[in-house]
C-alpha cells in the first residue's frame, strides 16, 4: 500500500511520456501520408556533400572521447554522493563539511593527475 | 493489485532487455536493450520505494554508464560484421552447464529463503533518509569510494596513455 | 498538481477531497490534461521562438527576418510546421532503419519528460516530487542515448562526428552543471523545484522589503559563490543544449548539419523541436534555480496559494524572468563565433569544474560561518551584495554601450522592430 501510494507521485511521468511519444508518433505518421514516397536508387544513398560515399561511415575514433566519458562517470558519480549531502548539509554541520572536503579533494588530486598527464589537452 | 500488474510489467522488460544484450547480434542492438532493461530495473526500484535509488539507476547507469558502452561501441566500430566467431562446443557445453548450475542454485536458495515483510520507516528510501545512513553511520565506506574513483581515474589514463 | 486538484473540489464542488469517491478520477484526469497541456506548450513556444529568434537575429545583422506570413512574419512557424509534416521521410538505404527511425523519439521524449518537474508558478507543476531535480538531470539521459542512436544509424560520416563530438559535449558539461545546481541545493536544503524557490522567499514573517521574490531574497545575489555558479550554470546549459558558441556538433560550415544530416521532414523537425524546447528548459532552471523562480515581491510565499489572482501573478513573474533568460541566450547566439573543441574541453575540465568543486564547498564553509547569524544581518549582507554585483555589470555595460554609439556616431534606434 504504502508502494502504491508513492506511486501516485510518479504517474504524471508515465502519462507525459504516453502523451508525448503519442504526439511524435502521431505526427510523424501524418507526415508518412501526407509526405511523397520518390522512386529509390540515389535517392537512397547518405549525404556526402555530393561526392560518393567511400566505405561504410562506421570509422574508429579517437581515443580520447573514451577518456572523456570515462572522466564523466568517475565526477558524475561524485555528484551523485553531493547531492544527499547537500540536502541534509544543515544538519550534518562541520563533520559534514569535513568528510565531504576528503572526498573532494581525493577527486580533485586525480583531476590533478589527469591534467599533468595530459589527457585534457584536445591537440596532440 | 497495481502494485502486481506493473511488477510483472517490470520484470518482463528487464528479463526481455538483459536476453536482447545477450542475444543481439549487433552491439548497439544489444546496448539499448540494456536501456529498456535499466528503465525497467528504475521501476521495480520504485515499488520497493526506494525513490533515491530509481532515480540513481537512471541517471548513473541510463546517462552515464551507457553513454560510455555507446562511445566504446562507436569507438571501436564493433558493427554486427566483426561480431566474434561461434566459440567451439566444449565452451558452449561449459557455458550453458555453468549457466543451468547457477539457475540451480538460485532457484533453491529463493525458495527455501524466508521473506517475512518488512515495514519500512515512512521516510524510507527519501534523499534525507539515504544520506544519514551515508554520512553518519557509514562515514568511512563513504571515504573509500573517493579511493576508489580515484583509482578509476588513474585507470583511465594508464590505460589511455600515449594514445590521447 | 494534487494540491490544486484539491483546492478545486473543494471550492467548486464543496466536497471533501479525502472523502469523495471521485477524487482519484478527477487526479487522473488533471494529470491527462496536464500531460496535454505540457506537450502541446512543449510544441507551440519551440515554434514560437523558432520565429522569435530568427526575427531578432535580423535585428542584430541588419536585415529583415521572415516578414511574408501573418503579421511581421508570425505565422511563419505554422508554415513550417506544415511543410516539414508534407515532406518526405527519407531513410538513407543503408542505415539501420529501425534505430534510425527511433532515435528522435528518444530525443523528443527526453526532453519533453523535464517538464514534468518544471514548475510554471507556485502550485502550477506537474508533479512536485522531493526529487524533481535528481529526475530531471536523469531523464536527459535519453537525449544523449538519442542523439548517439541517430548519429550512428545514418551511417553518414556527417552523422557519426556531430553525433560523437556531441555526446562528448553534452556528458562533460553535465558535471559543472550539477555541481553548479548543488549551491542553490545547499542553501535551500531541498530537490524539489518548488522547495528551492520558496527558500527564496525571504525570512518568515518579514517586513514588504524583506518578503517574497525581491532581488536581495535570490540565491543568485546570496553569496559570491552562488554569484559564479549562476553564469557557470548558463554557461554548461548553453554548451549542454548545443547552443552557439558551443555549438561544434551541427557546426554547419564543416559538418553540413552534424548528427541530423540524414534526416528530413518530420523527424528533422524533432531535433530543432528539441533544442528551441530546451532553450526554455535551461531558461527556466536557471530561473528558479538561481533568480527566485515565481516569488512575487512583497508578498510572502504562504499568501500567494490563497487568490487565484496572486497565482497568476506568480506564473507571469516566472515567465517574464524565463523569457528574459532566453533572450539572454539567443542575443548570445547571434554575438559570439564558434569556439574551437580543444577550447571547449579545456573550458570544461579546466576552469569549470575545478571553479565549482571550490564554490561548493566554500558555500557549506560560508553558511556555517553565517549561521549563527540572525535573518535580518543575512538580508543586510545580501543587500550589500546585490548592490555591488548588480550596479558593477550595469555601469560597465552602460558606459561601453555609450562610448560604442559615441564612437560610431549612431544613435539607439528602437524604431522597425
Amino acid at each position: 500500500m504504502l508502494a502504491v501510494s508513492q506511486l501516485g507521485s510518479w504517474l504524471p511521468i508515465a502519462l507525459l511520456f504516453l502523451v508525448a511519444a503519442g504526439l511524435a508518433l502521431a505526427l510523424a505518421s501524418v507526415s508518412a501520408l501526407v509526405g511523397p514516397r520518390r522512386a529509390r536508387g540515389v535517392h537512397d544513398e547518405s549525404f556526402e556533400c555530393g561526392s560518393e560515399a567511400i566505405g561504410s561511415a562506421r570509422e574508429r575514433f579517437g581515443v580520447k572521447f573514451y577518456v572523456v566519458a570515462l572522466l564523466f562517470i568517475v565526477f558524475d558519480v561524485e555528484g551523485v554522493f553531493l547531492y544527499p549531502w547537500a540536502v541534509l548539509f544543515r544538519e550534518l554541520a562541520w563533520p559534514g563539511l569535513a568528510a565531504m572536503g576528503f572526498f573532494v579533494a581525493t577527486l580533485a588530486i586525480g583531476l590533478v593527475y589527469v591534467w599533468k598527464k595530459g589527457a585534457l589537452d584536445w591537440e596532440h | 493489485m497495481t502494485e502486481a500488474v506493473l511488477f510483472w510489467l517490470f520484470a518482463v522488460v528487464a528479463v526481455a532487455g538483459g536476453l536482447g544484450v545477450v542475444l543481439a547480434r549487433d552491439p548497439l542492438h544489444g546496448a539499448l536493450s540494456l536501456l529498456a532493461a535499466f528503465f525497467a530495473l528504475a521501476g521495480l526500484f520504485l515499488l520497493l520505494a526506494a525513490q533515491l535509488l530509481a532515480v540513481l539507476q537512471v541517471l548513473v547507469y541510463a546517462g552515464a554508464i551507457l553513454v560510455l558502452f555507446l562511445l566504446v561501441i562507436l569507438l571501436l566500430d564493433l558493427g554486427p560484421a566483426r561480431a566474434a566467431a561461434s566459440p567451439p562446443g566444449v565452451v558452449k557445453l561449459a557455458g550453458a552447464l555453468g549457466a543451468l548450475g547457477l539457475a540451480g542454485l538460485l532457484c533453491t536458495l529463493f525458495l527455501s529463503a524466508s521473506f517475512p515483510p518488512a515495514v519500512p520507516p515512512s521516510d524510507f528510501g527519501a534523499v534525507a533518509a539515504v544520506g544519514r545512513v551515508l554520512f553518519i553511520d557509514y562515514t568511512l565506506p563513504f571515504e573509500a569510494i573517493s579511493l576508489l574513483l580515484l583509482a578509476a581515474i588513474l585507470g583511465a589514463v594508464v590505460v589511455a596513455k600515449g594514445k590521447v | 498538481m494534487q494540491p490544486l486538484a484539491d483546492q478545486l473540489i473543494r471550492s467548486w464542488i464543496h466536497a471533501d477531497p479525502g472523502a469523495w469517491p471521485y477524487t482519484q478520477a478527477v487526479y487522473l484526469l488533471f494529470m491527462l490534461i496536464a500531460g496535454a497541456l505540457l506537450t502541446t506548450f512543449t510544441a507551440v513556444f519551440s515554434g514560437i521562438v523558432s520565429w522569435y529568434e530568427r526575427r531578432l537575429a535580423g535585428r542584430m545583422q541588419s536585415r529583415i527576418g521572415p516578414n511574408r506570413v501573418g503579421p511581421a512574419g508570425f505565422l511563419v512557424w505554422v508554415a513550417d510546421a506544415l511543410k516539414l509534416i508534407s515532406k518526405e521521410d527519407t531513410i538513407p538505404g543503408d542505415s539501420d532503419h529501425a534505430l534510425f527511425r527511433a532515435g528522435p523519439y528518444f530525443v523528443v521524449t527526453g526532453l519533453v519528460l523535464t517538464f514534468v518537474a518544471l514548475p510554471f508558478g507556485d502550485r502550477l507543476i506537474a508533479a512536485d516530487m522531493n526529487l524533481g531535480l535528481f529526475y530531471i538531470l536523469s531523464v536527459t539521459a535519453l537525449v544523449v542515448v538519442g542523439l548517439i542512436m541517430s548519429a550512428w544509424s545514418s551511417n553518414s560520416k556527417w552523422s557519426l562526428v556531430g553525433g560523437i563530438r556531441s555526446a562528448a559535449q553534452v556528458v562533460s558539461y553535465e558535471i559543472p552543471a550539477g555541481l553548479a545546481i548543488m549551491v542553490p541545493v545547499l542553501l535551500a536544503g531541498s530537490l524539489s523545484t518548488q522547495g528551492i524557490i520558496r527558500a527564496q522567499g525571504g525570512p518568515a514573517g518579514g517586513s514588504f522589503f524583506l518578503a517574497g521574490g525581491w532581488p536581495w531574497n535570490w540565491f543568485v545575489f546570496d553569496d559570491p559563490m552562488a554569484f559564479v555558479s549562476f553564469f557557470v550554470f548558463l554557461t554548461a546549459a548553453l554548451a549542454e543544449g548545443n547552443r552557439t558558441p558551443f555549438d561544434l556538433p551541427e557546426a554547419e560550415s564543416e559538418l553540413v548539419s552534424g548528427y541530423n544530416t540524414e534526416y528530413s521532414g518530420m523527424r528533422f523537425s524533432f531535433f530543432f523541436l528539441t533544442e528551441w524546447a530546451n532553450l526554455w528548459v535551461m531558461s527556466a532552471l536557471a530561473t528558479l534555480l538561481f533568480l527566485g523562480g515565481w516569488q512575487i515581491p512583497g508578498v510572502a510565499p504562504e499568501v500567494i496559494g490563497h487568490s487565484a489572482a496572486l497565482v497568476f501573478v506568480s506564473f507571469l513573474v516566472f515567465v517574464v524572468k524565463t523569457v528574459a533568460l532566453v533572450n539572454v541566450v539567443i542575443w548570445l547566439r547571434w554575438t559570439l563565433p564558434r569556439i574551437r573543441v580543444d577550447q571547449m574541453m579545456v573550458l570544461c575540465w579546466k576552469y569549470l569544474v575545478p571553479i565549482e568543486m571550490a564554490a561548493v564547498l566554500l558555500t557549506a564553509l560560508w553558511m556555517l560561518g553565517f549561521a549563527h547569524l540572525v535573518p535580518a544581518a543575512q538580508s543586510a549582507i545580501h543587500g550589500v551584495f546585490f548592490l555591488a554585483a548588480g550596479a558593477v555589470p550595469l555601469v560597465l555595460f552602460l558606459r561601453q554601450t555609450f562610448a560604442n554609439l559615441r564612437l560610431t556616431s549612431d544613435r539607439v534606434d528602437l524604431t522597425n522592430w
